[in-house]
């Protein structure tokens, strides 16, 4: 796969980016159209009835469309937000919790998939319950199901974790606890990104994604909803059906109830060019091809004596392509540092998963390298021997 | 193989580090973290007749960090409290001899703020 044309700034700028989980690059199509909607098609949408608003308003529900067909629901469940952080905190204001309710959390959630519930819980006089992992960091589904009871009100639960890069089997875990009841929120962030979801066989109450780390513009995230009566946590213009002196009547049955405020529609529009990219170069092939990287990753730093690769091998479980790492007697900082000194980005700390790695004894952090559809087994080549440079630096 | 900002000094202090472990009977203790990075940082110091006689640390962190904590704890040994005080991270700059990105100068000015942190308490 060669789509380095496709992206301005790898093509100006000779770097090797490892750190796609955190944000990726992005594409001449997304960009294009996000300048597009600045130079050709401003307007605020649902309101003017001149022709250039009328325009925007049709761009904007037609890119509702494009991406309730990418994740494969109806577009009427699809909210737009300004990324997974904003889509989580929605979701835990609205959800209805009461003193002893229990929210279900697992060890690869990231910060924004626990704080908010923290948050949520503390309000409500609710409790957060964690589950274990097993020894090869999987999740412990036995121990999971255990802890799912009839006071089980949320479960939250990532698809891929942002450090170990662990496919979670949730078919059978969402199915499982909405047999008990509970409401499940599904973290797509870094699953979007990597492999073609299906939310609608998910069978999930809400799943949240960012456009910025599947090659879209930053500040634009989704939220996709099945209960849309919940209650909005953000009110304002654009949200409701009438206002009166008295009170407001919030919009029915309509993703417009949570998009408080003018939309940023600049995003939307982007972020549906970016679809329309991926779907072009297509999931599958992306797939693939950070597969091939993550397993020539795999065996090549594994294969150096002072480094300690994290979670199970690609051989025994499913991974998307990310790769957590230690080398033995220096700090990630250090490792992180002397790369990117040679053009080689990756990123260095507890990658706001700092439960996990408190869990995990590695309170001084991991080093992470994550791969995107531009990445090349020459990029991965340069990882090993910015590692192995480390180790010569570090004797 | 070399790298200017890990030349021999830095690797130096921070494989064989001065002052590591703690003041018997310190007369203060301060800890500081970068919890973002993991750096951590625990200073012991005795204050006799306004000058600091005996300094050392303790904590885990990367290289910078903890060579820098080498080599400031080795700096402000037998100084003046008042002298110390007055000390910025320019000194610490000037102790490493390198030129450090805002994300790694959080890591070389952890001893500072840790140092500062025991002498306000002493």
């Amino acid at each position: 796969m060669n789509v380095t044309d496709d992206f301005p700034l790898l093509k100006n700028k000779p770097l090797i980016y490892l750190d796609n989980a955190a944000t990726t690059q992005k594409p001449a199509a997304v960009i294009n159209a996000v300048r597009k909607f600045y130079e050709e098609e401003c307007a605020t949408i649902h309101r003017g009835l001149y022709p250039l608003s009328i325009n925007a308003t049709r761009l904007y529900e037609h890119a509702r469309e494009r991406i309730a067909e990418f994740i494969r629901v109806p577009s009427q469940h699809i909210v737009f937000t300004s990324g997974t952080t904003d889509s989580i905190n929605l979701v835990a204001q609205a959800v209805p919790l009461k003193k002893g309710d229990e929210i279900l959390l697992t060890p690869h959630e990231h910060h924004a998939n626990i704080v908010p519930w923290q948050e949520a819980a503390k309000r409500a006089g609710a409790k957060v319950v964690w589950c274990t992992l097993k020894d090869d960091l999987t999740l412990d589904l036995q121990d999971l199901k255990k802890r799912i009871n009839k006071r089980t009100k949320v479960l939250a639960i990532t698809q891929v974790s942002n450090v170990l890069g662990i496919v979670n089997p949730l078919k059978e875990i969402v199915a499982y606890a909405k047999d008990e009841g509970a409401f499940v929120l599904v973290d797509g962030a870094q699953a979007v990104p990597h492999m073609q979801v299906n939310v609608n066989q998910l069978g999930c109450d809400a799943y949240v994604f960012s456009g910025h780390k599947m090659y879209g513009p930053t500040g634009i995230g989704v939220l996709y909803l099945k209960d849309l009566s919940l209650e909005p946590a953000r009110t304002g213009g654009d949200m409701i059906n009438d206002v009166t002196a008295e009170g407001a009547e919030f919009a029915k049955n309509e993703p417009r109830r949570f998009e408080a405020g003018t939309p940023n529609m600049a995003g939307v529009f982007g972020l549906a060019a970016c679809v329309d990219y991926l779907e072009k170069v297509g999931m599958g092939a992306i797939h693939a091809q950070e597969e091939k990287l993550l397993r020539r990753a795999w065996d090549a730093l594994g294969s150096l004596p002072r480094v300690q690769l994290l979670g199970p091998s690609p051989d025994k479980e499913r991974r998307a392509g990310i790769l957590a790492f230690t080398v033995k007697g220096v700090a990630p900082h250090d490792v992180a540092e002397i790369l990117a000194r040679d053009g080689v980005c990756i990123r260095a700390g507890k990658h706001c998963a700092h439960p996990l790695h408190y869990q995990l004894g590695l309170a001084e952090g991991t080093n992470r390298a994550s791969f995107a559809l531009y990445n090349t087994d020459e990029d991965v080549d340069a990882l090993v021997a910015g590692v192995e440079k480390v180790t010569e630096v570090f004797k | 193989m070399s790298d200017a900002l890990y030349r021999e000094l830095i690797l130096e202090e921070y494989k064989h580090p001065k002052n590591k472990g703690s003041v018997e009977n310190p007369t203060s203790t301060c800890t500081k973290n970068n919890t973002l990075c993991g750096d951590k940082l625990t200073i012991t110091l005795t204050v006799s007749d306004g000058v600091v006689t005996d300094v050392k640390f303790d904590g885990i962190g990367c290289a910078i960090s903890l060579a820098s904590a080498s080599l400031f704890t080795e700096h402000i040994k037998g100084k003046a409290v008042a002298e110390i005080e007055q000390m910025d991270e320019k000194v610490i700059l000037d102790l490493l001899g390198i030129e450090l990105n805002p994300m790694r100068m959080k890591c070389a000015v952890l001893v500072l703020r840790a140092v500062a942190g025991a002498l306000e308490v002493k």
